[in-house]
């Protein structure tokens, strides 16, 4: 089947099989692979993006159901000129990565929590992180970041 | 992990939705949120031929105020529910119970009809309908039928629904006061180990538990000591009755069912019992 998909501002045409799903396309049919597969079993978050603005695990959406969607992903997120994103900034300042392979998801997870609720507490990030696991960094500094970007009215868009 | 091969087809009104179950009968199932569907059929759990995507049907997608009730429809994902001032105004326990719900990428896709219809007993949403004395309106080649929360669960991922009909919408009615809601997990994200709900309409005390057998389960024997003046310990010392949990890893029959009194008892200080 044919599915036409807008990821990150440039629409995207492929044939795909019904059962492919949107994280396999995006890294492999449009060629993104900044978004990571880490568990495969929707418990991660690794494969976390945004889904008409919303986040969603990539690993467990079909790229049928974002046909016609607006899809962004972490290669979505810099400006133009190529400044970073501020939660892409502020992880970078508050050390909020270590190995690197949960970033992706983190990022497009906190971006969506900061379009839903942009003046969020310690608690709200810690339980709007519920569904993104770190191995690396106990978390300490993702959430730091995640506050310190939230300062930034630009980290919404 | 994917899925074994299917036809993929997208609907664009219940009516066809059901048309297109007709056509296929068996072979085909609705695909809602599909977090619970995808994650079966990556691991060839579930294999259907056919997925009918009904995820996008806006007139099933909404929560209203209906008077002494209030109407879902069976579409509408949990972070729907979770930020609906309707629901939140009326049955401020669905609100909350919905912003529990997994992770909040679990709750961008998945929808209370989808929750329901799965029947997996370890599900919130199904066990605080249920308390609620709730009525879930069922439709298919045959018309609409109305079946009450309580009858709708039938035994482990069975539900009172034939291959040919689908969820259309969950009414429950208008809480009033205080209500309580607990659940065990070990770790952020998983389902209830145990989980009791402690909610009051115009018809009485309602108690639900979660994960303590093969369907939700209506405390009835708390909401009876309850009713004949006991204390919220004394009452919740009967939430087991009658339970037949299953034993896990997570914990074995008497754990259960000891984490069942201990919830219950805090559901119904919540309730303001
Ligand atoms: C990581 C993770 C964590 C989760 N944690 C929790 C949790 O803590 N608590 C909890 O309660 N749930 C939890 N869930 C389950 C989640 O709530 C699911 O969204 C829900 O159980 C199913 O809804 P869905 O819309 O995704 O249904 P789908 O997966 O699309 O469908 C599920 C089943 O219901 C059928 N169906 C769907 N809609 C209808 C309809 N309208 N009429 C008839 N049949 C229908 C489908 O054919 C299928 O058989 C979790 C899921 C994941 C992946
Ligand atoms: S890879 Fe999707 S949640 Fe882990
Ligand atoms: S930085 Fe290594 S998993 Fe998070």
């Amino acid at each position: 089947m044919r599915v036409t998909i807008t990821v990150n501002g440039t629409v995207e045409s492929h044939d795909v099989e019904p059962r492919t799903l949107l994280v396999h396309y995006l890294r492999e049919a449009v060629g993104l692979t900044g978004t990571n597969v880490g568990c495969d079993t929707t418990s991660c978050g690794a494969c976390t993006v945004l889904m008409g603005g919303e986040s969603v695990k990539s690993c467990t959406v079909l790229a049928a159901q974002a046909d016609g969607a607006d899809v962004t992903t972490i290669e979505g997120l810099a400006r133009p000129d190529g400044r970073l994103h501020p939660v892409q900034q502020a992880f970078r300042e508050h050390h909020g990565l270590q190995c690197g392979f949960c970033t992706p998801g983190m990022v497009m997870a906190i971006t969506s929590l900061l379009r839903e609720n942009p003046a969020p507490t310690e608690r709200d990030v810690r339980l709007g992180l519920e569904g993104n696991l770190c191995r690396c960094t106990g978390y300490h500094n993702i959430v730091a970041a995640a506050l310190a970007a939230s300062a930034d009215p630009e980290s919404r868009s | 992990m994917i899925p074994a091969p299917f036809d993929y087809v997208r609907v664009k009104s219940a009516d066809e939705a059901l048309a297109k179950l007709a056509e296929h009968g068996d072979a085909a199932k609705l695909l809602a949120g599909g977090h619970s569907l995808l994650p079966l059929m990556k691991l060839r759990l579930a294999t259907p031929d056919v997925l009918i995507d009904v995820g996008r049907l806006s007139e099933l997608s909404y929560v209203r105020d209906e008077g002494d009730e209030v109407a879902v429809g069976a579409l509408t994902r949990h972070h729907d529910v979770a930020t609906s001032p309707v629901a939140a105004a009326g049955v401020p326990v669905l609100a909350h119970v919905a912003g529990q719900i997994g992770d909040p990428q679990v709750r961008h896709r998945g929808t209370i009809g989808g929750s329901l219809a799965h029947g997996d007993p370890a599900s919130d949403l199904p066990a605080v309908v249920v308390a609620l004395g709730g009525t879930l309106v069922v439709q298919g080649p045959r018309g609409r039928r109305e079946v009450a929360a309580t009858d709708f669960h039938r035994g482990f991922f069975e539900v009172a629904l034939a291959p040919d009909e689908m969820l259309v919408e969950v009414r429950v009615p208008r809480t009033v006061g205080p209500w309580g809601f607990h659940k065990l997990t070990k770790r952020a994200q998983d389902w209830a180990i145990v989980g009791a709900v402690a909610v009051t309409t115009a018809d009485g005390l309602g108690v639900g538990l979660i994960n303590m057998g093969p369907v939700p389960v209506r405390a009835r024997a708390v909401e009876v000591a309850v009713a004949a003046g006991a204390s919220a310990a004394d009452a919740a010392a009967s939430a087991a009755e009658g339970t037949e949990p299953s034993a896990d890893n997570n914990g074995s029959v008497a754990y259960r069912q000891h984490v069942a009194r201990v919830l219950v008892r805090r559901a119904l200080e919540d309730a303001g019992v």
